[in-house]
């Protein structure tokens, strides 16, 4: 059990490209914290550099109270699950697990009680004898796990741990490595490029882009605040639709929408719109064009266009739809605005003069 | 009804078709296995005859009885001066340079492989190069070199000398690099987690996933210090040092100088038992060498 701190955390590779810019945050004792961002975005270097894989070219790396920058990955009282599980193939489940206990001159019955005590946790006790190679997936997952948790670390590091499992194994496996951390109530850095993943099992979710934090929150401030249309476009499923709309007058004008809006901003913005923000209002000031409709069980999503931008429309499964011409109102509580070319958010805060707004009345 | 039903369900086993490629494919085949065994028949013919009949008439189509005779003589008989190289002495002359060789090859390639791959040396892949270049200049071309450093530090007439000098390995080094680099980036890094130092590495889990390559390594290798002829001409001087592949050229060519028949029949059984061994390790790891293609479990 431990915190982590990371001050000004740098990593410039040795061919001079900056992997990581500077990087601070502190994980609470016991916290879940989810590394997202597309592939080359720096999570995994920031990972393997807390992990020791990887040298810290500036700044310091705290475990609890300590500066662990120069140290051993195996001095770091940490534990790693990789993304291709990195099981030893010519040990038993049981060496395996065991392995970095052996290495630590743990006494054997101690091994033996812990080997068994983490194998029962994660339903291995009849594999125990077994190769890797005779495993599935998920059983090599839960190995990789077993060989985590018997050490008791004061920190988890998962790197990517379910992108070579089926989907349905990997919605399965989520839940149990969230259960596992409750339960164990180790602090956990977990990497993903999968925002599902990282919504649904962080405390608090880090968003990474080219080596960049681009915003630190829990799941739900994430989602709803994004602090730039990146984050507002890459966490979400279907991402934000973001359209390009005018601010004049203290009024905000997209397609046949007018909105007053609280504030001096004039010019062009863009303006986020979550998919299930937008509703299906007969009198509604936006005219859609439905070009596709995707049909999701539990609701649906509609594709098409407003004033020639494109747009996603997320509807409950109740609601009757066709293609052709729609119209939409929105909930302009959950409006976001961006800045037109640096993406990031516009006036954090800003309020809506919502009595005046005649969308108000038809939510 | 039942009757067709019944002989529907009877499987009908399709006849083999015969076809002339496949007997034109089997007598060159079986044309080439007699061809490669024609040697060894002779060898053996040789080997039961009579020295007096096979000087005579050379090799015959009948079988003698003298095998056994031969044997014995080829085993426990010195030939030379001292009477040292009996064939046993020089069997157990050549399995320690075979084994020496073989294991001393594979440990120091293996070491090196380890070094070139996992540590962050400067100039490793230059390292590595030179090493490589090596295998253009054969024992043949240092030869005279390497026996006076021998000589000089008095390893003549020692296994050691015979050993030694020839253990640097460039193919097993290159063959052992090649393998390590193919072993996932992430077993290392596990094994760094889990508290594994360099050395712990290297014998916990480098070797074991190895062991197929180390089987491959060790058919060639003891199969290129079994044969060795030249090297341990040079360094062994002493009857008690001669390897089989040098001690049955010995047999022919002493006796061939004096008034006496060459023993062909007992050199020929001593050719036999030279080739045994290679043939032996071959057999036994060749399950190795197809599991090790079948199970890959990197």
């Amino acid at each position: 059990m431990a915190q982590v701190t990371l001050d000004s955390v740098r990593k410039i590779y040795p061919n001079g490209v900056e992997a990581v810019t500077p990087a601070s945050f502190q994980i609470k004792d016991g916290e879940f914290v989810v590394l997202v961002g597309p592939s080359g975005c720096g999570k995994s270097t920031l990972l393997r550099m807390i992990a020791g894989l990887e040298d810290i070219t500036e700044g310091a790396l705290c475990i609890g109270e300590n500066v662990v920058n120069t140290l051993d990955p195996a001095d770091r009282d940490i534990a790693m699950v990789f993304q291709n599980y990195a099981l030893y193939p010519h040990m038993t489940v049981r060496k395996n697990i065991a392995y970095g206990l052996k290495n630590r001159k743990t006494p054997k019955d101690v091994i033996a009680q812990k080997v068994d005590e983490a194998a029962k946790m994660l339903n291995l006790t009849d594999y125990l004898d077994r190769k890797p190679a005779q495993l599935s997936g998920g059983q090599r997952q839960r190995v990789a796990m077993g060989r985590a948790i018997v050490r008791d670390p004061a920190l988890f590091l998962f790197d990517e741990p379910l992108s070579n499992l089926d989907a349905k194994l990997r919605n399965q496996m989520r839940i149990e490595i969230k259960a596992l951390q409750r339960r164990l109530g180790v602090t956990s850095i977990y990497v993903t490029h999968d925002q599902v993943e990282a919504m649904t099992m962080a405390d608090r979710i880090i968003v990474l882009n080219g080596g960049r934090i681009e915003q630190i929150g829990t799941p739900s401030e994430i989602y709803h605040n994004p602090a730039s249309t990146f984050v507002a476009s890459f966490m979400g499923a279907p991402p934000m639709n973001l359209v390009a709309a005018e601010m004049q007058d203290g009024r905000l004008s997209f397609a046949g929408l007018e909105l007053p809006l609280a504030s001096s901003l004039r010019g062009p913005v863009t303006l986020g719109l979550r998919p299930e923000d937008l509703i299906i209002d007969s009198h509604g000031p936006l005219a859609m064009e439905v070009e596709l409709i995707e049909e999701l069980g539990a609701h649906r999503l509609l594709h098409g266009q407003v004033d020639g931008q494109r747009l996603t429309v997320h509807l409950a499964k109740e609601e009757q739809v066709a293609l052709g011409p729609l119209r939409l109102s929105c909930r302009v509580q959950n409006l976001c605005l961006f800045h037109p070319e640096t993406g990031a958010r516009m006036e954090g805060g800003f309020a809506f003069n919502l009595a005046q707004t005649r969308q108000e009345e038809r939510v | 009804m039942a009757d067709i039903s019944l002989s529907a369900a009877t499987p009908v086993v399709p006849r083999r078709r015969f076809r002339w490629s496949t007997v034109v494919d089997h007598a060159i085949l079986i044309t080439g296995a007699l061809i490669m065994f024609l040697p060894l028949l002779i060898l053996v013919q040789t080997a039961s005859t009579p020295d007096v009949e096979t000087m005579k008439y050379g090799p015959g189509l009948y079988f003698g009885d003298q095998l056994d005779d031969n044997f014995r003589k080829a085993l426990f008989e010195a030939s030379g001066f001292s009477g040292e190289n009996t064939g046993l002495a020089m069997f157990k002359n050549s399995m320690i340079l075979g084994l020496g060789f073989a294991f001393g090859k594979i440990i120091i390639g293996m070491m090196a492989a380890y070094a070139i791959v996992y540590f962050r040396l400067r100039f490793a892949t230059f390292a590595f190069w030179l090493i490589f270049t090596t295998l253009l200049l054969p024992l043949e071309v240092r030869i005279l070199p390497s026996y006076e450093i021998t000589q000089k530090l008095g390893l003549l007439n020692s296994y050691t000398g015979l050993i030694v000098p020839l253990i640097a390995s460039a193919t097993a080094t290159f063959f052992f690099r090649q393998f390590f680099r193919s072993v996932p980036e992430e077993l290392v890094e596990a094994a760094r987690i889990d508290g594994a130092g360099p050395v712990k590495f290297f014998i916990d889990i480098l070797v074991p996933l190895s062991q197929t390559m180390i089987a491959a390594m060790f058919i060639i290798m003891f199969v290129y210090g079994w044969n060795q002829y030249l090297w341990p001409t040079m360094v062994t001087t002493e009857e008690g040092m001669y390897t089989l592949v040098r001690g049955i050229k010995q047999i022919v060519q002493v006796l061939q100088g004096g008034n006496e028949i060459p023993e062909y029949g007992r050199a020929n059984v001593l050719a036999i038992i030279a080739v045994l061994p290679p043939v032996a390790i071959v057999i036994f790891f060749q399950s190795w060498f197809v599991k090790g293609l079948t199970e890959s479990d990197k």
